[in-house]
């Protein structure tokens, strides 16, 4: 594992009026998320509780923490899976209050899930094509009746989900059924099903478990190419510190539901409260 | 007035018989998260037992009724083993569809058996009846049973589930199977007794049915009760023993009196629309636990 | 040039469908079909439709309805008022024409049935969905059952529990419908396959489909890429029950009389076994079961008894065959080696847990 080559971020990092921090090269557009002071409660208990961060319009941002901290509870909040019982989530400064997941994911939030969940008996384009599904559209009469419309936007899909899809080498499964591929690809199929939604915040629960350092490497530098290629943000759950060191430039620490740290990956890596909480267990796996 | 008690206390008879079957269906579905379709035909099943060992065999009223338990225990743990058990890892609609057809082959199976024309269940319990204001209200000898019935059979069973070892593994699998298992609790014993518990009272619930307010018993007997038992079940909450004694009691009544002052035509539609208004704003009914979907 | 699969199913449901019609042309015209095979001819058609229509809410949506016949009831009632209304009030004598307005109004009612259910249904998850599909059902012959309509000089008379109404009696409560013009023929459901087929297949091979089946397959995650799923589970819920109240019209109008027991549970039920042992998902499945299966018991009459309770253990095997995991290896190697390795029904008869 120590052999991985390490790729340090050197963004700068800068604070806002707010006091969140976020890569200078954003400071002038509006976040692209931010969540204040947001919570949740489950049957009286906190599962997160005061939650605040701010992402940049292209930045990496990575959220780790112990298992059972409430990280995939945050992008349950983020994606309105969940209804905050207090704070806000603001998308390009959208407040998603009352918004459903469907309302939350057209005003460009995208998800992968940490237990798969793709749509197992259809084929990857057709997986691809149900993230085109608010993008290029058309109506049920159209479909049933094969009116001109259909035909034309048939073939925008068809075309906008090959050149998805052969962004990351899987033009070849097109006609695979997604529940039979190998697991790293199907991670794959996800992150290419969430960006066909055209997402501005992309969210990755977990994009590098069960897969093998040179799938994880490979990883690195897909999330990397997401960024350039189509100037997002990305915001991820991982607990390979390899990865979330390498590529994340902001990182916030959950722990108990609470945020106990933020900062840039050295910064995380030198904070003795992270280091307790969390690192200190897995010393190994963070050098 | 003395109209009104009496149907008041039809509605209770019948409500009690509910409750019965309500409280196999909520300890099946609580414990195996399947609705068990087929429980309103074990119900049937336990009816034609009770009638053949009467009637063939000339065998006293208690001994029908002790056959009938035996023979549908028994049958609800085969059913069990050989159709559900395969299936406990599979959809929800897979397990439903499975169960209609265990429905539909109890149904016509008996059908075979005992033929489509009616028996006709003379009284299990005739003991005589209760008089009262005057000799203008008579209350049954079937109608008090069935009601000292359900009692019996809710206190033993509120005592079962709190104080036994067999007990609280059954509320301990209906919390989480997995740690349930974890702690050494033979989840599939556990399941085929809760199974064996529900058809025994469902053998019961058949006799007291047929004995008031069914009298003529046919191979589809049980479809209908258990379609409105389960209704029950739901109304006072799945997994809850008050809540079946609760929504057996109110759904009986609300047959009954539905039958006597609207039409008798649609009470049954009566019935349902409580089922469906209680689904959409009170899902997990009136004693109930909410659930949450877990992502 | 390589076909792709939704098409070669398309096509191979068209084919099925337009050869037997066809054929039993063919053998009605040269006389060698009996008296008994004719007239279940547009049973068949009927059940067909039903059963397609039923797949698209099992199979292709994903969700149990046990109140199907109901809409079939709709579809039936409406159609014997809207011919005979139209025959009494306008003199419409084109038979043809009046079971095409028939079959329409059959549709159109159903329809709006459909939607009025789904509302409340569909807001519900799997058991206690189906389990208040067949409430409705219930709920609808409870109601029909105090219908009652006549027709006097021409105009309609309605009335809810009492049977007062003048003039000639068409649908009078629990004793069902009297004395209608059977206008159904059998090529009426040959089209009427044909037009469902054109719906449901064209459905499934669109955008809507698409989004039926990713509501089907993984609800949150269809929600996550901004599929409405509640709107799509509708659209295949209301169009399923369109085309029921279609083949009740059909239905209702090959019989003089009949009532709403005709359309109880048990028909409901009858419709999933056709859809199951078709291949839930599987539209020419669907077409084969319900063909077959409304057939033989025709042909094989002294099977008649054992027929349902051939049905109940034949599902209950397909449904253990196709989802229980060590059976479901066992079944697959079986009917590979029965037939060949062309057909992949019990595969496509598996659900996914959701």
């Amino acid at each position: 594992m120590s052999e991985r080559p390490k790729r340090r971020s050197t963004t700068k990092m800068v604070p806002m009026p707010s006091q969140a921090i976020i890569p200078e090269r954003d400071v002038h557009d509006i976040p692209v998320l931010e969540a204040r002071h947001l919570g949740i409660e489950f049957g009286g208990l906190k599962a997160v509780d005061d939650f605040n961060l701010t992402i940049g319009k292209t930045e990496i941002a990575g959220l780790i923490g112990p298992n059972g901290a409430g990280k995939t509870t945050v992008f349950n909040l983020l994606t309105k899976v969940y209804e905050p019982t207090t704070g806000a989530v603001l998308i390009n400064g959208r407040d998603l209050h009352g918004l459903s997941i469907v309302q939350a994911s057209k005003l460009g939030i995208a998800r992968t899930f940490q237990n798969i969940r793709l749509f197992d008996k259809m084929t990857v384009e057709e997986n691809v094509r149900i993230g085109l599904h608010n993008q290029i559209k058309y109506d049920m009469l159209s479909g049933i009746l094969r009116l001109p419309r259909y035909w034309k936007q048939e073939k925008r899909q068809h075309e906008k989900a090959m050149e998805l899809l052969d962004i990351f080498g899987m033009q070849d499964l097109a006609d695979e059924v997604a529940g039979s591929l190998p697991y790293g690809v199907q991670r794959r199929l996800e992150i290419v099903r969430a960006l066909a939604t055209d997402p501005k915040l992309l969210l990755l629960d977990e994009p590098a478990a069960g897969m093998n350092p040179h799938e994880t490497e490979e990883l690195m530098e897909n999330i990397a190419k997401i960024r350039d290629r189509f100037q997002i943000a990305i915001l991820l759950i991982e607990h390979d510190m390899s990865l979330v060191m390498g590529v994340c430039e902001g990182i916030c620490v959950l722990n108990f539901g609470r945020v106990i740290a933020k900062g840039t990956a050295d910064e995380i890596q030198a904070n003795p409260v992270v280091i307790e909480a969390y690192l200190g267990k897995k010393k190994e796996a963070a050098t | 007035m003395v109209a009104f008690l009496r149907y008041l206390i039809n509605g209770i008879s019948l409500g009690s018989v509910y409750a019965i079957i309500a409280l196999g269906y909520s300890m099946v579905y609580g414990i195996a998260k399947m609705l068990n379709f087929a429980h309103g035909d074990i119900i049937m099943i336990g009816a034609y037992i009770v009638y053949c060992v009467m009637v063939y065999l000339t065998m006293p009223p208690l001994i029908a009724v002790l056959c009938a338990v035996v023979v549908c225990t028994i049958l609800g743990i085969v059913i069990e083993r050989l159709a559900y058990k395969p299936l406990r890892q599979s959809a929800s609609l897979a397990v439903l569809i499975t169960a209609i057809g265990v429905s539909y082959f109890l149904q016509n199976a008996a059908m075979l058996i005992w033929g489509s024309n009616p028996k006709v269940f003379s009284s299990v319990f005739a003991l005589g009846s209760l008089r009262l204001l005057n000799g203008e209200l008579v209350i049954s000898s079937e109608t008090l049973l069935t009601i000292g019935a359900n009692i019996v059979i809710m206190v033993a069973l509120t005592l079962f589930t709190g104080k036994t070892k067999m007990g609280k593994a059954m509320r301990a699998v209906s919390e989480d199977k997995g740690a349930a298992e974890l702690m050494g609790i033979n989840v599939n014993r556990t399941i085929s007794m809760t199974f064996a518990i529900g058809s025994a009272l469902a053998a019961i619930a058949g006799a007291l049915l047929c004995s008031t307010t069914n009298p003529n018993l046919v191979p589809t007997t049980g479809s209908m009760p258990g379609i409105k038992a389960f209704t029950a079940a739901v109304f006072g909450g799945i997994g809850s023993i008050p809540g079946a004694l609760i929504g057996g009691l109110l759904l009986g009544v609300i047959e009954i009196l539905g039958k006597a002052y609207i039409s008798t035509e649609l009470s049954d539609a009566l019935v349902f629309a409580v089922l469906i208004i209680v689904l959409l704003f009170k899902p997990a009914g009136l004693l109930g636990k909410p659930m949450r979907e877990k992502v | 040039m390589k076909l792709k699969r939704s098409t070669v199913d398309a096509l191979t449901s068209y084919g099925i469908v337009i050869a037997a019609f066809v054929i039993a042309q063919l053998l009605i015209s040269s006389g060698s079909m009996s008296r008994a095979l004719q007239g279940q001819m547009i049973p068949i058609c009927v059940y067909i439709v039903m059963a397609v229509s039923l797949n698209l809410v099992v199979g292709i949506s994903g969700e149990l309805s046990l109140g199907h016949a109901g809409f079939m009831s709709v579809g039936a009632f409406t159609g014997a008022i809207v011919s005979t209304w139209l025959l009494g009030a306008f003199n419409m004598e084109n038979t043809t024409l009046r079971l095409l307005f028939a079959i329409i109004a059959g549709g159109l009612v159903a329809a709006v049935a459909g939607v009025l259910i789904g509302i409340p249904v569909l807001r519900l998850r799997g058991d206690y969905l189906a389990i208040v599909t067949l409430a409705f059902g219930e709920i609808i012959r409870s109601v029909v059952n105090c219908l009652y309509f006549s027709l006097d000089a021409g105009r309609l008379y309605v009335s809810f529990n009492s049977p007062d109404i003048p003039g000639k009696m068409i649908v009078s409560g629990p004793a069902g419908t009297k004395a209608i013009k059977t206008i159904a023929t059998f090529p009426a459901g040959f089209v009427l396959i044909l037009f469902t087929l054109f719906i449901v297949l064209n459905l499934i091979n669109s955008r809507s489909g698409r989004a039926i089946k990713a509501s089907r397959d993984n609800r949150i995650a269809a929600e996550a890429v901004g599929v409405n799923v509640t709107k799509y589970k509708m659209m295949a819920f209301v169009i399923s029950a369109m085309l029921a109240g279609m083949a009740g019209a059909l239905y209702g109008l090959n019989f003089s009389t009949f009532t709403a027991a005709k359309f109880k549970f048990d028909t409901s039920i009858l419709v999933l076994v056709f859809v199951v042992l078709g291949g839930i998902g599987n539209i020419w499945g669907s077409i084969v079961a319900a063909a077959l299966l409304t057939v033989l018991p025709e042909l094989l009459r002294a099977f008649s008894d054992y027929r349902m309770l051939v049905y109940a253990i034949v599902l209950i095997l397909v449904m253990l065959a196709t989802n229980s995991p060590v059976l479901r290896g066992l079944f697959a190697r079986l009917a590979n080696l029965l037939r060949g390795k062309g057909a992949d029904a019990p595969e496509k008869g598996g659900i996914s847990r959701v």
